[in-house]
């Protein structure tokens, strides 16, 4: 029994092997945010669609992927899937996994924020002459993206944490190499307050980055900050349920 | 046969919400330059067919043509079929339209509104769409609200930016469903005069409004639709003095007093 080390836990703290996985974490999360808006807005817009085919597919992505841990999705994705002949790389196993994941929960925060569009900007642009993606470029999602961004946020903070589970199939992220650390140099606490303390700095980070999301796409609005957004309640929690 | 000096051609137009049957053989033709009130009682369908001029709003039967194209449909062998969305907006950029509750895009300046259109339908150069985006803030008298949000505007100088916005689609036809409707009483004017100034310079005109003064002063002719029916399409003069129906009559007693 050795007490705290304060010696050792500044030594972690720069270790490089660590800031490594860190970075590790920080580029996946990213990666997977990027592969989560892309499945999201399809899966929102197909949900949205008049037509059945596309409807149902959605509905069946979003239910099966919310409908299962993201640990089995991993486990199956980078274990299983070798049996029938499908062999994927760690990485490719991590961010196929966590971003089919991710979409899965974007699309609902994404169709909430479309949905809280009113009718007259689709009938305003439709007016002028906007084809469909152009309608959605230019005035649906920009205002959409003031309702979608604080629970988006709220997700990325999550996904910051969730990466962790990619550990599970020895994806070299933050957790992954702490733990390592740990079995050659036994320093338990002391390197998982670091890892602790890394997490931390990426979530704060965040913080502030979507706190100038918001602030950009609020300004036209006018000094109403703060004011309750439609449709925001009820997807705001569901990162809590993963 | 769709005709030269026609704005608008719309024959045996019917449309159905579900089972209820808002439209029953609409027609109405409105030559260049024409202006055209469409009044009537609420719920005679008259928003709904302004809402079908620029196909907001799909049509069951019959057909309507904007300068002798039909909009939102082309004829095969066996009767009309839909377009694909492309084309439909296509053939909306000629039809400007103005709604009641103003629809601008609140995210946008007043001059990045009128230049949507211009910018990204149009593909103009962005120097060209904001001249033109600042000649029509003056012809509205707004030239000082270029870089206003539309939060920072009254209702009336909104309602003023809509009808920019549309024109910079430079338009054939011009729809405005009750332009003045949610307007404060003491704005309704500055909107009336620029939809005055309009239409002396020629602009073809289809207003669903209850301004009947407006109707009195402008109008070519006024039509009267209830039911989803034209009633009647007479000159100004005679609607507000001889309806020729007695349904016509009871309309003009209610909103006249």
């Amino acid at each position: 029994m050795g007490g705290w080390d304060w010696a050792a836990f500044q030594k972690y703290l720069l270790n490089p092997y660590l800031l490594q996985g860190a970075w590790t974490t920080v580029w996946l999360s990213l990666t997977v945010m990027a592969i989560g808006l892309f499945l999201g807005l399809a899966a929102a817009l197909m949900r949205m669609s008049r037509h059945r085919v596309p409807r149902d597919s959605a509905r069946f992505y979003i239910w099966l992927m919310r409908g299962t841990p993201l640990l089995v999705q991993l486990i199956i994705i980078y274990t299983g899937l070798p049996q029938v002949g499908i062999r994927l790389t760690v990485i490719q196993s991590a961010l196929l996994g966590l971003g089919l994941n991710e979409g899965a929960y974007l699309a609902e925060i994404i169709r909430a924020g479309i949905l809280s569009v009113a009718r007259g900007q689709f009938d305003a642009a439709r007016a002028v002459g906007m084809p469909y993606w152009t309608m959605l470029r230019v005035v649906i999602l920009p205002q959409a993206a003031r309702v979608i961004i604080p629970p988006l946020g709220n997700n990325f903070n999550g996904l910051l944490k969730t990466t962790s589970l990619a550990s599970v199939i020895s994806l070299e992220e933050l957790l992954r190499r702490s733990q390592m650390l740990i079995q050659l140099e036994f320093k338990v606490l002391e390197i998982f307050i670091v890892a602790a303390c890394y997490y931390l700095a990426m979530t704060s980070l965040w913080g502030m980055v979507q706190r100038r999301l918001e602030a950009h796409f609020g300004r036209p609005y006018g000094p109403s900050e703060g004011r309750p957004l439609r449709a925001v309640e009820g997807t705001l929690l569901e990162q809590d349920a993963r | 046969m769709p005709s030269a000096d026609l704005a608008v051609e719309a024959r045996g137009v019917h449309k159905f919400y579900g089972a209820l049957h808002v439209l029953r053989g609409v027609d109405l033709d409105v030559r260049r330059g024409e202006v055209v009130v469409v009044v009537g009682p609420s719920g005679s369908g008259k928003s709904t067919f302004l809402r079908c001029l620029n196909h907001l709003e799909a049509i069951q039967q019959g057909s309507i043509r904007v300068c002798g194209d039909l909009v939102g449909y082309r004829e095969t062998a066996r009767g009309l079929a839909e377009l694909r969305d492309a084309e439909v907006a296509r053939h909306r950029r000629r039809i400007g339209m103005v709604f009641q509750q103003f629809n601008l895009f609140p995210h946008l300046t007043a001059e990045g509104n009128i230049t949507a259109g211009p910018l990204h339908v149009l593909k103009e150069s962005r120097e060209s769409a904001a001249t033109e985006a600042r000649r029509l803030l003056a012809l509205v008298g707004l030239p000082e609200k270029a870089q206003a949000y539309p939060a920072q505007l009254s209702g009336g100088q909104q309602q003023r930016v809509a009808i920019a916005r549309a024109l910079a689609m430079r338009p054939e036809v011009m729809l405005f469903d009750e332009p003045t409707s949610a307007l404060d009483p003491e704005m309704i004017s500055e909107v009336l005069d620029v939809m005055v100034a309009l239409s002396k310079q020629g602009m073809t005109m289809i207003v669903v409004t209850h301004e009947m003064g407006f109707a009195r002063a402008v109008a070519d002719r006024v039509v009267f639709v209830d039911e989803g029916r034209v009633v009647e399409d007479t000159p100004p003069a005679q609607f507000f003095t001889r309806p020729l129906t007695e349904r016509g009559r009871a309309f003009l007693d209610k909103i006249l007093h």
